[in-house]
């Protein structure tokens, strides 16, 4: 006879506003099976924790219904008060009165009904629970970071630090991502490679570091502790162990004439090429889509160079695979180019740039030597326009979120122009200064006051070119909304950051889940910022939302901290919330019939073949064995099982059937 | 292709030659106009300033007059019209409680039915498969698109294409043989309605889009607005005044070089209502058809000045 309690939470106001739970309290006292039936302001609280244990004990309860919100907020708080008063955590389940009821209706009677039907639903359910045990698994000690930027690079160096190994996959032919692109770093304009490259090497030098540059993350499988990850090495057409990094090869390719990714197309590179300089590794790679050799079949110039011999044309792409712990993307972002803003030209201008274009201009590696020249002509430019907000917080762009670093950058762009051309006029165009950090307004009041920047708060409506000249149209909102045209040598665009190509598949293949502009989505907004929703696998950097290199920082070490933090358990449990074949006695054994339906079906390979022998060890009958360490619950082979002798632990057909009928 | 027109007050005074044009194409292209009955003013300009019920209001009754005569789509070729009738027709399904309040004080039955089109959208119909068999003489002389404001924004509202960078007319230009130009001011404000208020607020801002037009090498200006046209056309004294020189460039609504390239006269395009008179610099290969013109290239300044 089952002993049920349901405890009804008014979330505050969230519940309680709308539905009248103490009525609804009441009601439920009544259904079948029911002994306590109580409501209360908090009931994740201690107290209201304190409410649902006591009722255990004093009541002997066999079954817990909370009536509260989505279970994947609070079922694991509720699930361990009633394991900690001695009841099977899976006698435990939750009627979401909040997402499904609360939320979205208003406040009548029919609500409180439909409360009332939630709850009889989960108390249909909970007197058919049965007592469940977690799964343990073995955790592999080995973490795999996505990307090599200043976000997966720290995350790398802390877990392998923390003594773990760590696999690191980096798309591009070196590491380093967009910070070794910076020219100087706000508030303190220290040199973005001073303080980056050292880190490269270190990645790169670390015995718990493996390093796959030039790679890309094939397919992932398994799961938290226990991932199969197969990683492409694209082909490099070099031969790494053999290549010293002498550059011989890239100074005599005759194609020099290719735009340079590093230098965001302001420069140009070989088509064998080394991305810069600092590069790590210092190997190079033939772009195959540009070699002369690659496209015509002659040339070898490279090869008849190199003096150790490493050039290697047949070099074929190459998959490895790695067992996995735990995974943490830290996949990045791209900035919008000039092309995205018609208004703007369209990237028609030469001297209508990105402010990733300007980092290059102004930096000393850069295409200019750090010398301020414009695209166009390389005359130094007069007067240049810093528009901020160039495509972020605009909805006609399609892009509603602020792109969170542009106000300090531009700051900084006017700045470091005002420096180098101290004759120069600089106008910043914003529609508000969003500084808040340690340090940053100061900047900001510095780029202003000091270096006499000119801020103009209003958008820019048009651009367009007339005698060599930008002119640059906009408004001076502060100023009575006076139009405004400003003739510029040179427009830097702080163009909205946008997720990295490739990131909604990426999300597909690591199986989280991502939010409309292709941003990973973090497991909590505020208490899991580096989780994801699958377990086992974080996220650090941009790849999750715009933000800074500080921040970056910040949460990549918060990413290796619980990957560090998963590591130093020798095994997890998991939830059992698994498919099962059916067992009987003999002579039927099993009602499976074998028919391995559910072989094909299944989308994580867990079906595995069981063969029943009798006690002289004849074969009786082939049946279905779920494998409990790959199954991930789905149900796909319950639906498809033709002789029902397939289950899903925890929500099994008679439960669910029950809960429908219970409507 | 039976299509519902709305005209509005323009196209039967200071824009005849638009109402003209369109009449003439639609004849060649096998479009058949079916006028909406009883029309009224649509509000344009003064309404919408004024009063939100009135302003949607006139515009209502237009739709409501179109959706009795069992009109589906509605051509508005007036950019103004069409503003306020697409902006209208989007409101009022928006919102059910608006639209019942706007139909009791019209007190007609109002579903907001009919689809309202600009004068693009529908000659994009016709040029997007190609109109080459119809073209008789291609226009092809250098133009330069001018959009205007109201045609493509709000884009929330009207969904029609890009809103700082159009294209469809310069796809249609492209199909009678034209080559459009890029030039800066396609959707810039001519000054509209303070052509009769601030007529020096017109010349200024008319003056930089004729100024740039020119400079950039049109040889005509294209508008599929009567207003736009009325500050082009009819303010070119005043602009020439503000600017201090003369501009001879003729601007033609896009129904008129449409029909010049499907070979109509000049006389059913009505090319002599207009003010600068339609005459190019240089005459194009193949039989110019606007010869009849005189040959003065000196535009013919708005007599009547400032208010």
């Amino acid at each position: 006879m089952s002993r049920i309690g349901v405890f009804v939470c008014h979330c505050g106001e969230n519940i309680g506003a709308t539905v009248d739970c103490a009525a609804v309290a009441k009601s439920c006292g009544d259904l079948p099976g029911v002994v306590v039936s109580t409501d209360y302001k908090y009931m994740c609280s201690d107290p209201g924790q304190n409410m649902i244990k006591e009722a255990i004990r004093d009541q002997k309860l066999t079954g817990v219904v909370v009536a509260a919100c989505s279970p994947r907020m609070h079922e694991p708080t509720f699930r361990r008060a009633c394991a900690e008063a001695g009841l099977n955590p899976f006698l435990c389940e939750m009627a979401n009165l909040r997402e499904h009821c609360s939320w979205v209706h208003e406040r009548t009677p029919e609500t409180t009904d439909k409360a009332i039907d939630l709850v009889r639903v989960m108390a249909e359910k909970v007197r058919r629970n049965r007592p469940l045990y977690p799964i343990k698994v073995p955790v592999t000690k080995t973490a795999l970071v996505l990307g090599g930027g200043i976000a997966g690079i720290q995350a790398a160096l802390d877990i392998a630090n923390a003594g773990h190994k760590v696999v690191m996959v980096e798309r591009e032919p070196s590491i380093g991502g967009h910070m070794a692109q910076l020219s100087e770093t706000f508030p303190t304009l220290d040199c973005s490679q001073c303080i980056l490259t050292p880190r490269m090497v270190e990645a790169a030098r670390h015995p718990n570091i493996t390093l796959y540059t030039y790679s890309e993350l094939e397919s992932v499988e398994g799961f938290i502790g226990n991932f199969k990850v197969r990683i492409r090495k694209k082909a490099r057409s070099v031969d790494e162990k053999l290549c010293t990094g002498c550059g011989l090869c890239t100074q005599k390719c005759p194609n020099k004439r290719i735009p340079c990714e590093f230098n965001a197309q302001l420069g140009l590179r070989s088509a064998i090429y080394v991305p810069f300089p600092q590069a790590v590794p210092n190997k190079p790679v033939i772009d195959r889509e540009r070699c002369t050799f690659f496209l015509k079949g002659k040339c070898k110039v490279c090869e008849k160079v190199c003096p150790t011999k490493a050039i290697r044309y047949d070099q074929q792409d190459e998959i490895v695979e790695h067992d996995i712990g735990a995974i943490v993307a830290a996949t990045g972002y791209e900035v919008k180019g000039t092309d995205f803003f018609p208004e703007y030209g369209y990237g028609k201008y030469k001297d209508v740039i990105t402010g990733l274009q300007f980092e290059r201009l102004a930096s000393a590696s850069g295409p200019t030597q750090g010398v301020m020249k414009r695209p166009s002509d390389g005359k130094t430019p007069e007067t240049v326009v810093f528009i901020a907000c160039a495509g972020s917080r605009d909805p006609a762009k399609g892009i509603d979120y602020c792109s969170k670093i542009c106000c300090m950058y531009t700051a900084k762009h006017a700045m470091l122009y005002k420096h180098k051309v101290h004759s120069g006029k600089a106008y910043v165009f914003y529609m508000d200064i969003r500084a808040g950090g340690k340090m940053y307004e100061e900047f900001v009041r510095r780029a202003i006051e000091e270096d006499g920047v000119k801020y103009v708060r209003g958008r820019v409506a048009r651009i367009y070119e007339e005698d060599g000249q930008l002119i640059v149209k906009g408004a001076d909102t502060l100023l009575g909304g006076e139009p405004l045209e400003i003739k510029a040598d040179m427009v830097v665009l702080a163009s909205a950051m946008v997720a990295s190509p490739g990131a909604e598949q990426l999300a597909q293949t690591l199986k989280v889940s991502y939010d409309p502009y292709y941003f990973l989505s973090e497991a909590h907004p505020k208490l899991k910022p580096v989780e994801t929703n699958t377990a086992g696998i974080m996220v650090a950097g941009a790849c999750q939302a715009p933000k800074d290199i500080p921040e970056s920082v910040a949460q990549a070490s918060a990413a290796a901290a619980k990957v560090a933090g998963l590591f130093s358990q020798s095994e997890l449990s998991r939830e059992p919330i698994i498919a099962v074949v059916n067992r009987s006695a003999p002579p039927l054994f099993s009602t499976c019939v074998g028919c391995f339906l559910c072989e094909s079906a299944c989308p994580y390979k867990a079906i595995e073949r069981e063969e029943i022998r009798g006690r002289d060890g004849q074969l009786i009958k082939t049946v279905a064995k779920i494998n409990a360490g790959v199954c991930q619950g789905c149900g796909t082979c319950v639906a498809l099982c033709r002789s029902k002798s397939i289950d899903l632990q925890g929500y099994t057909n008679d439960q669910v059937f029950a809960e429908v009928m219970a409507l | 292709m039976r299509l519902g027109l709305y005209p509005g007050c323009s196209l039967l005074g200071s824009s005849r030659e638009y109402a003209e044009s369109l009449r003439a194409v639609a004849a060649q292209l096998g479009i058949e106009w079916q006028d909406v009955p009883d029309w009224n003013c649509c509000g344009a300009s003064a309404a919408h300033s004024l009063n939100h019920d009135l302003a949607l209001a006139l515009p209502a009754r237009i739709l409501a007059q179109a959706e009795k005569a069992g009109i589906e789509e509605l051509a508005v070729p007036c950019s103004a019209c069409y503003s306020r009738l697409a902006i209208t027709r989007h409101e009022l399904l928006a919102d059910e409680k608006l639209r019942r309040k706007i139909a009791g004080i019209i007190e007609m039955d109002l579903e907001c039915k009919p689809k309202v089109l600009n004068v693009l959208e529908v000659l994009t119909r016709f040029t997007a498969g190609g109109l080459s068999d119809k073209v008789r003489q291609p226009f092809k002389r250098k133009v330069a698109c001018y959009y205007g404001c109201y045609l493509v924004r709000p884009h929330k509202v009207l969904k029609f294409d890009r809103v700082e960078d159009p294209q469809s007319m310069d796809e249609i230009m492209k199909a009678v043989g034209a080559d459009p130009i890029d030039w800066a001011y396609k959707t810039e404000c001519c000054g509209a309605g303070f052509s009769v208020s601030r007529t020096d607020l017109v010349a200024k801002l008319s003056g930089k889009i004729v100024d740039d037009a020119v400079r950039r090498g049109a040889e005509a200006i294209v508008v599929a607005c009567p207003m736009c046209h009325v500050n082009l056309d009819l303010r070119r004294g005043a602009i020439e005044k503000h600017k201090g020189r003369q501009y001879s460039i003729p601007v033609l609504y896009i129904s008129q070089v449409v029909g010049l390239a499907l070979g109509l006269d000049d006389q059913a395009l009505g090319m002599h209502r207009h003010i600068v008179p339609v005459v190019f610099s240089e005459p194009r290969e193949a039989g110019c058809c606007c010869a009849g013109h005189g040959e003065a290239a000196a535009p013919v300044g708005a007599t009547e000045d400032e208010h």
